[in-house]
């Protein structure tokens, strides 16, 4: 017996009928000892890889997300050395990395998760213990899904009751100004939403190619889908003097630029900002529609921190109610699609996947695009529907669950007040580092002073200077921030983006671990 | 859009057909596209074309995303089992819901393979540990038994604040991904599994994507090629066409019981490497649309042949417990691959695809499933890890669901009963159902049915006669889709035609669910034999 690969030689440029069909006749007669061909024969032909960093899609590789980069697989690492009893000076890894509430002790609202157990498992429905609301609005749900379950697919669009509740939520909250079920779509997160947009929008080659402009800081899923993508990724700065407000010479400016090397059609604004926590004023959302219009740009408005406003004199404004009310000129033309999520806010449901989007103005037929692009995707996660659904249609006064729900939900928003105030104040005491106050959102993200000579010896580590002193945080503290150079940052300064997560106490040993921190390493360095 | 078709639209339309537009379209249509005749791609040209006269009329659009500025890549994006006729058919039921009047009283979906809409119950102890998770109050309940409780327990506790709705790590929750390679190992008869090699992905469609995402590269012809079945499952030539990477059609071959021939492999590896750098090679086990079970010698062919030919393989094994016909057995691939010897085991690079959305469970809401990757060069792997960190994290509900699919309750334990009865009987209505919708197609002139050895569908072979043919081509459609959707508009039954999986030229098919309980089913099959009949009648008249 001959082994294979001399029977059958690797093809490279030979398609020959006749040598195909005889190869594949020697590969049918000895396909079945191909076992014994080896054992006797010793290896086949060494066979590289077929995907290999080389071979590979060279987007994906562009493609960062520092939220959970190097120094999170790091903070997991270090949580495995503690579990396995290695000595660190600290007892456990505090990750202020990502904006996780419920892995950072907050309580699910109890509402949300009686239903969400209903629609699981109907059985319960018969369960005294379980309030009349919240049977009702399982109810409501499951006979909307099909066969009454929530393990059907829904439409891909997501399930019509739930678009409706939306809707009817967006009316509300933007003081009646109409919202269309037929313009909400059900998401997989906020995330899916946004990559899914600018999908659409990505198109043309070299200088055609589409722009896409986002804030600098962004949250980093925008530099990572526009990688993803192969768009271009076009910079515009907030201010950080001013309390990272948006400034409109800066976006000209940025646009301006741009137009020298591609075609920018979409401008990104994330409000209240992640990791930023500003919250734009109205009138600032109105210079942006107007820019937006004047430059024929689809607009993109990240609003998944909408509850989440806690700065005196700061109120959250959804660019769709401002387009309204700037009259038919703008509200009949300019593209809009904006975003939220069930992982924010009070609630904080993360691992639901929950979130929806709706779109305005947009051309009917690439609406049809959408629904087909979406529909490939068979549906987001019904468990994650209905949780929106919850979030968009909560206990009203008068209903059983309203004074627990309310209790609830006041007690995180407040916490979250309290220590947004709370990070600020300490952060601000520590030579070196300014922290912005946190309007809104979940993060704080202070600008640090690094001294020349730390900066030097991160710069010979090939590490970017902010990551150098957040490693070095991480391995003596156990705190896992994210450095401001994965959320980008004038050329320079330098920052990190800490959530304002965890427990009250806890955040303030934090706090003061990092004052000691930063304090030390600023002595070490100088 | 709210747009309506059906056939008389079409006829209707047909009349202005002969006009200068129509002209248009057509030239416009030859010349953008010769080898797309799709009924959906119909669409878009005729979407252009109103784009153009708006522009001829001096009308500048001012939108900034249209037609025109679309990303061309979603714009070649088709995906039948939820596209026009499926629309269609919602807008029947809505118009049925408003009290309008059809020939039937509701519309039955058979397009899609969504058990509990059509009924199927879940199983108890699936929902009880995911209900416990979701509201560990629950956990005081005395009406959940103990084994759920203490399954949601063990999952809670490997959840970011022991909460459901923390985000998970982006491969999943830990202790969920060992619980999957233990499940591997077992069914594998002791191939080992490693756990780090088990990403919890958003359904199995997911998965897929993202390993096809890895994996497209290159320009003209080096362009990433994917070997596909025809027919398919329109999940790969949709993400195929969204990333502009080259489909690659290998044929099943439908008088061999849709068997894959090696030969057939390597003929359409050959001719595609005149044009594109084949890579990846994609294999449905159990089938779908056509429900064959791969023997384990053809599982050899394939993957001797991806060693040969360097390619990456990627078995969609999501029916892995869907096999009816007695004579056949799942083989994974995985485990076929190990029993080559380690020069195969340890070289050929395999992503396979589970999920919860098929099985006994049909758990499709959830978005549950996994991938397992084995033999990926390591920095891909890391490449791998983080494209899935954008996303955050597959739905946590959906991996709590996936890990009772892989750890369901034992005989010792106190819902074993319960949950081996209700898993018995659905699996075995649906073999059943599987032999009931072949003998009664088979039954009908000008039907012939290949057995249902697997998963959820029958993709009979119909006749359809050249009048009919002729017809739907004056239309601008495919026949079969002219077919479905008379039948559709006459008996309310939604089945998805054969050109939106892809079948070899002239011949004609559809798909259609096994899933109606047994009742519905004999009354469904009876209307399509009556509708066929009738068919076959009124245009053999014309003839």
């Amino acid at each position: 017996m001959c082994s294979i690969h001399t029977v059958i030689p690797h093809p490279l440029f030979c398609c020959c009928y006749e040598t195909l069909n005889g190869k594949c006749l020697a590969l049918r007669t000895n396909i079945t000892s191909f076992s014994k061909a080896m054992s006797e024969n010793g290896a086949l032909p060494l066979r590289g890889k077929v995907l290999t960093l080389d071979t590979m899609n060279a987007n994906v590789k562009k493609v960062d997300y520092a939220v959970r980069g190097p120094i999170v697989q790091r903070a997991v690492q270090i949580e495995k050395e503690l579990k396995e009893g290695v000595k660190k000076p600290f007892e456990e890894v505090i990750k202020a990395n990502i904006g996780d509430a419920h892995a950072m002790g907050q309580r699910p609202i109890t509402f949300f998760r009686q239903v969400m157990a209903l629609c699981t498992y109907p059985q319960l429905l018969d369960d005294n213990k379980f309030p009349e609301d919240a049977k009702n609005r399982a109810r409501r749900i499951l006979q909307s899904c099909g066969g009454n379950s929530i393990g059907a697919y829904t439409t891909s669009q997501g399930i019509d009751c739930v678009r409706h509740d939306v809707a009817n939520y967006i009316q509300r909250r933007d003081g009646g100004i109409p919202s269309d079920p037929d313009n909400i779509y059900l998401t997989t997160g906020a995330s899916d939403g946004i990559v899914t947009i600018l999908k659409l929008l990505t198109t043309g080659e070299g200088r055609t190619r589409t722009g896409v402009m986002i804030s600098i800081p962004q949250y980093p899923l925008y530099s990572a889908s526009i990688a993803e993508l192969g768009a271009v990724q076009i910079n515009y700065y907030l201010n950080e003097e001013k309390c990272w407000s948006l400034d409109i010479s800066e976006l000209q400016r940025s646009l301006q630029a741009a137009r020298e090397h591609c075609n920018p059609c979409v401008l990104c604004i994330i409000n209240p900002g992640n990791p930023t926590g500003q919250v734009q004023s109205r009138q600032c959302i109105e210079d942006v529609i107007r820019f937006a219009a004047k430059e024929n740009l689809f607009l993109m408005a990240d609003e998944v921190y909408q509850d989440n406003v806690y700065a005196e004199g700061c109120a959250f404004h959804s660019f769709k109610k401002v387009l309204f009310e700037m009259g038919p000129e703008y509200s009949s033309k300019v593209e809009l699609a904006s975003f939220h999520s069930t992982s924010k806010c009070y609630m904080g449901e993360c691992g639901f996947r929950g979130g929806y989007m709706e779109v305005m103005n947009m051309d009917p037929e690439v609406k049809a695009q959408l629904t087909k692009l979406v529909s490939v995707r068979l549906c987001p996660p019904a468990p994650g529907q209905a949780l929106m659904d919850l979030v968009v249609n909560s206990p009203q006064p008068g209903e059983p669950s309203y004074q627990t729900f309310m209790k609830e939900r006041t007690a995180v928003l407040s916490a979250l007040a309290e220590k947004a105030k709370l990070t600020e104040e300490i952060l601000n005491t520590v030579p070196g580092i300014s922290c912005n106050p946190v309007q809104g959102a979940m993060y704080s993200f202070p600008r640090i002073t690094l001294p020349e000579r730390s900066i030097n010896e991160a710069k010979a580590k090939g590490q970017a200077p902010d990551m150098f002193y957040c490693m070095k945080l991480l391995e003596e503290t156990g705190i896992c921030l994210v450095p401001g150079s994965g959320f980008g940052q004038r050329e320079g300064t330098y920052h990190f983006r800490m959530t304002i997560l965890p427990p009250t106490d806890k955040l303030k040993i934090m706090l003061n671990k990092l004052k000691e921190f930063h304090q030390k390493f600023t002595q070490q360095y100088s | 859009m709210g747009a309506s078709w059906s056939v008389q639209d079409f006829r209707q339309t047909g009349v202005t057909q002969s006009g200068p537009g129509a002209f248009f379209l057509f030239c416009f249509w030859k010349t953008w596209r010769p080898s797309v005749e799709k009924y959906g791609q119909m669409r878009f040209l005729t979407a252009e074309a109103k784009v153009s006269a708006g522009r001829l009329n001096g009308k500048m659009r001012e939108k900034t995303l249209t037609m025109d500025t679309l990303n061309p890549q979603v714009k070649a994006v088709e995906y039948a089992v939820r596209g026009p006729i499926v629309i269609k058919a919602g807008e029947i039921e809505k118009y049925l819901e408003e009290g309008g009047t059809k020939p039937f009283s509701e519309v039955i979906k058979a397009n899609i393979g969504d058990a509990h809409a059509m009924g199927q119950q879940p199983i108890t102890f699936l929902r009880q540990v995911v209900a416990l998770c979701t509201f560990p109050e629950l956990m005081d309940s005395p009406s959940f038994p103990e084994d759920a409780k203490w399954r949601a327990r063990r999952i809670l506790q490997g959840c970011g604040g022991h909460s459901l709705g923390s985000y998970s790590a982006s491969p999943g929750v830990e202790c969920i991904r060992k619980d999957i390679a233990a499940y591997i190992e077992q069914r594998d008869e002791g191939v080992p599994s490693d756990w780090e090699n088990i990403y919890l992905t958003t359904g199995a469609s997911d998965g897929i994507m993202t390993i096809l995402r890895l994996l497209v590269s290159g320009k003209d012809s080096s362009r990433t090629g994917v070997m596909i079945p025809i027919p398919q499952y329109p999940l790969y030539s949709a993400a195929i066409s969204e990333m502009d990477a080259v489909q690659v059609n290998y044929y099943l071959d439908e008088d061999n019981c849709w068997a894959l021939d090696i030969n057939e492999l390597y003929r359409a590896y050959q001719a595609a490497k005149l044009h594109c750098q084949p890579k990846v090679i994609c294999i449905i086990n159990p089938g779908n649309p056509t429900g064959q079970v791969q023997s384990k010698k053809c599982i050899e062919e394939v993957l001797h042949f991806a060693y040969e030919e360097n390619l990456f393989v990627m078995s969609d094994e999501v029916y892995q417990d869907n096999v009816y016909t007695p004579d056949c057995q799942f083989h994974s691939f995985k485990k076929v691959l190990y029993e080559m010897g380690p020069e195969y085991f340890n070289s050929v690079e395999l992503a396979s695809f589970h999920s919860t959305s098929k099985g006994y469970t049909g758990e499709c809401g959830f978005r549950g499933g996994y991938m397992e990757v084995i033999n990926m060069d390591p920095e891909v792997k890391a490449q791998l890890v983080k494209l899935l960190s954008v996303r955050l994290c597959p739905p946590l509900a959906g991996q709590a669901a996936m890990d009772v699919i892989v750890n369901p309750p034992q005989p010792d334990e106190h819902s074993y009963k319960q949950f081996h009865q209700e898993k018995s009987s659905v699996l075995g209505a649906l073999a059943d159902k599987a032999k009931l919708t072949e003998q009664i197609l088979n039954a009908v002139p000008g039907i012939k049915c290949n057995p249902v050895q697997g998963a959820m569908y029958a993709f009979p072979r119909i006749f359809i006669p050249p009048k009919a043919v002729e017809e739907a081509k004056a239309l601008g459609m495919q026949p079969d889709m002219f077919y479905c959707l008379r039948l559709l508009e006459e008996t309310g039954i939604c089945v998805v035609p054969g050109s939106g999986f892809g079948q070899k030229d002239g011949t004609y098919h559809f798909r259609m669910t096994i899933l109606p309980s047994i009742e519905k089913l004999k009354v469904l099959l009876g209307k399509v034999r009556d509708f066929h009949i009738s068919f076959l009648k009124e245009y053999s008249a014309l003839e």
